[in-house]
């Protein structure tokens, strides 16, 4: 859609990040929108209701000092678009796409609109290809796998974007080959910002990462356009480029926040705490931008990061975002207190996709029953666990309190770790818990397997 | 030629004017792009329309059109096998169009006219036919017959009958007045397809899943409902109904879900047999996908036509499930269309109508004789599985589904934390249906069905009530008797009711299998128990024999299970045995 641009000189109203006209003609929804003032900054937006009576512009910039009645509105006949290719890997931008280092604005391979095309169901090619992290607690029971849409669901004070990090410094796509890394902040303290740069830039990955950054000082509005425009360079880069993208979103909630912002701007009936009835398809949108297409090389992972307000699992922000993704990473305070590094906490944590990347041919034939039986076990312990702090060690059946020492030894060797491991470590230090216990206690194993346990298999060697 | 042109677009809405003709519901193409839309208000001159698809760079200005016709959905041979968008059109034929990425405006036929069928008549010319008559079929996919039926609302004295090749677009009977009849009727997808007689619930519908089957029955032509939080497992329940249950035909619904479990579906399925009749499982199955990035307003209609090419299986006399994932979706894009529209909202932003629909919706479930001769009975069951918000059964969505529903499976996130699949919460879920289809189970598997059932449920509930006690006081603490019930109550769980759908040999569970399994336990209840009532101590009892017995049982192929059971059967007898020595 490129058309005239037209100028209407002074609007109705404003409120909020909300710019209201009157009497408007040829007003295109979504048409992005240049707001100029007299000795202020030029401001953009663009349109979230066209209509003739009124039309609603939503102010990406500050709009302390906006006057509406003094203000020129130059709608550009354009919905937002992207500049995207390759010469933007090692660059940082805004929120925008407005560069931040200093250097000059990229030429590009192509103009794209942010707001992106659904991708054709029946074009999809189902998700297999297993990406190898490092972490033992997503290799080994959470295995994640190229297309996939992975989140990190932290709490305040969790180490959520510590562990985006590392999967960001550890990962392997298939064939070893490294991936394109997309980093979009969005309302990120400068702390944050700077911490995760700082280990992008030891890694060693800043060349061929892409980051678009919006602080928690920057304009909140802006923080609605960030994540598409850096979707938009991900979806390029993949299919028509055939790299590996992984694209990683710190923080959901910040951006969620704004999405409410707006709609209670709008005076939009509130659904959930607030939060517009509109929030599920809007992180959809968002998303479901990642995956593969049936005959393209490439691929785009999402690892978004989000804060679970109050550690509360069922808020609508991790809520609404576990409907959509494909499984989920959640953080515990307790292992984080008793110093489980990454303090994953492998109960509710989930991958989808996982079987679909495992078994013979992919990692080992045992692996599902092998991480099946680690998640009974351990959860045994764990219920054990509760039931000791109530009756005592001593209370506990023989079989509990097996597992009970099976779990407190899982956290600490199994889930606790600071250096990459490779998946055959992994699967040798969940062998190893097993083996602890008695045969009985180990029923998830089919004969089949426990028969071909690495301990007996190296005993008949000899 | 209407003038009427935008006004105002928002979201997924749009406002026209002039169009004082238009009716409800009625269609209309959308600006240059002649976007698809539906009018669902009208005040004066001024028409709502919900649009099917992508609303951005809408320009105000831009012409609207009615076309004079409701949604209606092309109903004929070419469905089964396909996968259509929530408004009919076929994602496959679309991408040849717009590429890999949905584009505004892309059009195409839910049957591709071009297709070419073979008819055999099964009536001759002079015959009289009314409503739902069989007029003739064509193999629609090897070994399934599609019966061209005389459209509702349709009836005279065939003045034609012809066998032979045609296409869709050709006729194969003209009635004496001149009307024609092809192998192709429409149907608006909002109008339930009319039917002879509903026939009384007494059929189950067997899923193959044994806590199903065993303790909350469906019944053919029934309506389930299955809440959980995201992680519970929903979607392996849809995808092993669709896969194992007892269906001829499937739709399967995905409304507002996931992509990539889209594709793995579309992967999986054309790979799969059907277990009863070796083919593949995509030749008995229609998908229905609207992701969740796709239009909403698609999505509010996609459940809608899904359920009516269901119906039209079922005028057939076929046995058909409707799976929905979820409904949820579906009651998220009334709320929002709603909110645009700035109704009046109801519960949590809901509009005040969400329960009637959801009503109007469940009730095209049935089992019916169907219109027209030869008599024919078919039945369409709905499975719906419902997202509620944190997991909270106790929001709208949820509430007014049970309602109308006749069982409920309700998932439990601890259990699916546990990986204990299918993660079913047996002291909240139900079957209404359940005392109704003992009789059935009593004929087909087990004479002491309903029997096995209530001694599993109250061993269950017995278990659940131990349990609690013991999370106060230690298992130690508990009597010989308790703990065999707590033991008992735990194998029950894991061995009978726990079913994993990636296991090949255990997927899919016979009626038969699922009774040698719950009888088992049973057994080593009554057996264990009489034990300790003869002196034996708990501890003796070595039951981890007993259990690894039951997982071989449970992993065994169909034809071995009989076998390894009696082994179980004996290893529970050799408890004594153990415990004497």
């Amino acid at each position: 859609m490129t058309r005239l641009t037209r100028t209407y000189h002074g609007a109705s109203g404003a409120t909020g990040p909300l710019l209201f006209l009157k009497d408007t003609r040829r007003v295109a929804l979504g048409e992005w929108v240049e707001i100029a003032q007299a000795d202020q900054p030029l401001r953009r937006g663009q349109v979230i209701d066209a209509g003739e009576d009124t039309t609603v512009i939503q102010v990406l910039d500050e709009t302390l000092g906006l006057a509406p009645a003094r203000a020129a509105i130059r709608l550009t006949g354009n919905v937002p678009t992207a500049v995207v290719g390759r010469e933007l890997l090692g660059r940082s931008f805004n929120g925008v796409g407005q560069p931040l280092d200093e250097l000059p604005p990229p030429i590009g391979e192509a103009l794209l609109p942010v707001a992106g095309a659904p991708l054709n169901p029946a074009r999809r090619l189902r998700p297999t290809d297993r990406i190898e992290t490092g972490v033992s607690a997503i290799d080994g029971l959470n295995t994640l796998v190229r297309g996939q849409k992975l989140p990190v669901f932290s709490g305040p004070g969790l180490p959520g974007l510590e562990l985006a990090g590392r999967i960001v410094e550890w990962s392997r796509a298939p064939g070893a080959r490294p991936f394109a890394v997309i980093f979009v902040g969005m309302g990120l303290t400068a702390r944050e910002a700077e911490h995760f740069l700082d280990r992008f830039q030891r890694a060693g990955a800043m060349e061929r990462s892409i980051l678009y950054l919006n602080q928690a000082r920057d304009p909140s509005i802006e923080r609605l356009l960030a994540p598409r425009f850096a979707l938009t360079q991900a979806e390029y880069l993949a299919f028509e480029t055939g790299l590996d993208v992984l694209v990683v979103m710190a923080d959901l909630t910040s951006y969620c926040e704004t999405l409410r912002e707006v709609a209670t701007a709008r005076q939009e009936i509130p659904g959930r705490r607030g939060f517009p009835g509109s929030m599920y398809t809007d992180l959809a949108t968002l998303l479901e931008r990642a995956g593969i297409v049936e005959g393209r090389a490439g691929s785009v992972t999402q690892i978004p990061i989000l804060t679970m307000p109050d550690d509360d699992i069922t808020h609508p922000i991790p809520d609404l975002t576990g409907y959509i993704t494909e499984g989920q990473l959640v953080l515990s305070r307790e292992l984080h207190r008793r110093g489980v590094e990454p303090p994953i906490d492998v109960l509710p944590s989930l991958s989808r996709l996982m079987n679909a990347g495992i078994g013979p041919g992919r990692t080992v034939p045992e692996h599902r029953e092998w991480a099946n039986q680690l998640y009974a076990s351990y959860t045994q312990g764990r219920e054990a666990r509760l039931m000791a702090a109530i009756v005592g060690e001593a209370g506990l059946s023989e079989p509990d309190r097996r597992a009970l020492a099976l779990a407190d030894r899982f956290e600490k060797e199994f889930i606790g770790q600071q250096e990459r491991r490779d998946l055959g470590q992994t699967i040798a230090i969940g062998w190893a818990l097993l083996e602890s216990l008695p045969r009985d206690d180990l029923l998830r194993l089919s004969e089949p397997t426990w028969d071909a346990r690495p301990s007996r298999l190296t005993q008949e060697s000899r | 030629m209407s003038t009427a042109r935008l006004t105002r677009v928002s979201g997924a809405l749009a406002e026209a004017e002039p169009l004082p003709q238009c009716a409800l519901y009625e269609l209309a193409r959308v600006g240059q792009r002649g976007l698809l839309a539906e009018v669902i208000r009208l005040r004066g001159p001024t028409a709502t329309l919900q649009i099917y698809e992508e609303t951005a760079g809408l320009v105000l200005g831009e012409p609207v059109a009615p076309t004079g016709a409701a949604l209606t959905v092309g109903l004929g041979p070419g469905l089964l096998g396909s996968i259509l968008d929530g408004v009919g059109r076929p994602l496959g034929r679309l991408a040849e169009q717009s590429g890999d990425f949905l584009a505004p405006g892309v059009t195409a036929e839910t049957l591709d006219p071009e297709s070419r069928w073979a008819f055999t008549p099964a009536l001759a010319a002079g015959a009289r036919v009314s409503p739902g008559d069989v007029l003739g079929s064509v193999e629609e996919r090897p070994g399934i017959r599609h019966s061209i039926l005389v459209p509702p609302g349709i009836s005279g004295e065939l003045a034609r009958l012809d066998a032979g090749t045609f296409s869709l677009a050709d006729p194969v009977a003209t009635l004496t007045d001149g009307r024609t009849l092809g192998l192709v009727q429409r149907w608006p997808v909002r109008r339930p397809r009319p039917v002879a007689r509903r026939l009384p619930d007494d059929r189950p519908f067997v899923t193959g899943q044994r806590v199903f089957d065993l303790l909350f029955p469906a019944a053919e032509g029934g309506s389930i409902v299955v809440p959980g939080g995201f992680g519970t497992g929903k979607t392996v329940i849809e995808q092993s109904l669709a896969k194992y249950g007892d269906a001829d035909i499937v739709v399967y619904v995905g409304c507002g879900e996931r992509g990539n479990e889209m594709a793995e579906v579309l992967h999986e399925f054309p790979r799969l047999t059907d277990p009863a009749t070796g083919r593949s499982l995509m030749d008995r199955t229609v998908m229905v996908v609207n992701t969740s990035n796709m239009p909403v307003a698609a999505r509010e209609a996609s459940i809608y036509l899904g359920i009516t090419i269901a119906e039209y299986y079922r005028d057939m006399g076929y046995r058909v499930a409707l799976l929905a994932d979820s409904l949820s979706r579906w009651a998220e894009a009334l709320r929002e269309i709603s909110a645009r529209l700035a109704e009046m909202p109801g519960e949590e932003g809901y509009p005040t109508y969400l329960a009637t629909r959801l009503g109007q919706f469940f009730e095209r479930a049935g089992r019916v004789t169907a219109l027209g001769s030869p008599s024919r009975t078919g039945a369409v069951t709905v499975v719906a599985a419902v997202s509620p918000p944190g997991g909270d059964f106790s929001e709208p969505v949820t509430q007014a589904a049970l309602r109308i529903s006749g069982a409920l499976w309700a998932l439990d996130p601890a259990l699916a934390h546990q990986r204990q699949f299918p993660a079913v919460d047996w002291s909240m879920s139900y079957s209404l249906y359940a005392r109704r289809l003992e009789t059935w189970f009593e004929s087909q598997a087990h004479s002491d069905w309903g029997e096995l059932r209530r001694e599993t449920l109250a061993l269950l509930q017995r278990g659940q009530e131990l349990r609690d006690i013991a999370g106060l006081v230690g298992p130690e603490a508990l009597q010989g008797t308790d703990r065999l019930l707590l033991e008992t109550a735990r194998v029950i769980q894991e061995f009978v009711l726990g079913q994993s759908a990636y296991d090949s040999n255990d997927a899919h569970s016979p009626v038969a299998k699922t009774a040698l399994l719950a009888g088992l336990a049973l057994q080593l209840q009554r057996h264990a128990q009489a034990l300790l009532a003869s002196g034996v101590a708990f501890e003796q009892l070595d039951l981890g024999p007993v259990r690894r017995a039951l997982a071989l049982v449970r992993s065994a192929p169909v034809a071995a299970v009989e076998a390894r059971a009696a082994e179980a059967a004996f290893c529970i007898a050799g408890l004594s045995r153990a415990a004497a020595t």
